[in-house]
């Protein structure tokens, strides 16, 4: 089950609200994604850390109805 | 996740400084993000222990909850999660991955000669 870019995105904001999502598909399915996330909030985290706060965010979602999100994130 | 797992787990990740759990084996992933990982760590010259999560199910969800990280593969080093495919390989490309077996006091095949 495909997940739009914009309910991506704002799943993404809802749980990091100053977050500057950048989407792109890799594949024209609605279904994998490689998203690019900067947020003041990473700053002197891990990149674990970093993921697992943009995972939160889909909550049960992610391996199921959205299939692959390639993450890079930073801090601004 | 049963106790049992969660110590199963644990006591796979203090066994070596380097442990990866992945799809298939090092010889033969079975995943290409699994496959990415082993060549970087082959590539460094890496000792390093291989789980295979295919052959033990319990395992394969376990390590899931345990790392709070959602997908396999995912490298440990010195009983810290390192994280998965895309970081391995950003950490590796940036020169991270180097610097953090060094500080950890990882062999590696450029140990020494930097």
């Amino acid at each position: 089950m495909p997940m739009p870019a914009a309910e991506i995105e704002r799943l993404i904001k809802s749980a990091i609200p100053d977050a500057q999502v950048e989407l792109t598909a890799l594949v024209d399915d609605d279904d994998h994604w490689a998203a690019t996330v900067v947020s003041e909030r990473f700053r002197g985290l891990s990149r674990v850390k970093q993921h697992q706060m943009v995972n939160a965010a889909f909550g049960d979602r992610l391996g199921g109805e959205l299939h692959a999100l390639q993450l890079t994130t930073r801090a601004p | 996740m049963s106790d049992d797992t969660n110590a199963r787990i644990k006591s796979e990740i203090e066994s070596s400084d380097v442990v990866l759990f992945m799809k298939g084996t090092p010889q033969a992933p079975q995943c290409g993000f699994s496959m990415q990982v082993v060549q970087i760590l082959n590539h460094l010259g890496v000792p390093y222990k291989a789980i295979n999560v295919l052959a033990d199910g319990a395992i394969r969800e376990g390590i899931k909850a345990y790392s709070n990280w959602p997908t396999i593969p995912q490298l440990y080093v010195k009983n810290e999660f390192i994280g998965g495919c895309d970081i391995a390989k950003e950490m590796f490309q940036s020169g991270e991955l180097v610097a953090l077996f060094d500080k950890e006091g990882v062999p590696h095949a450029q140990s020494g000669k930097a």
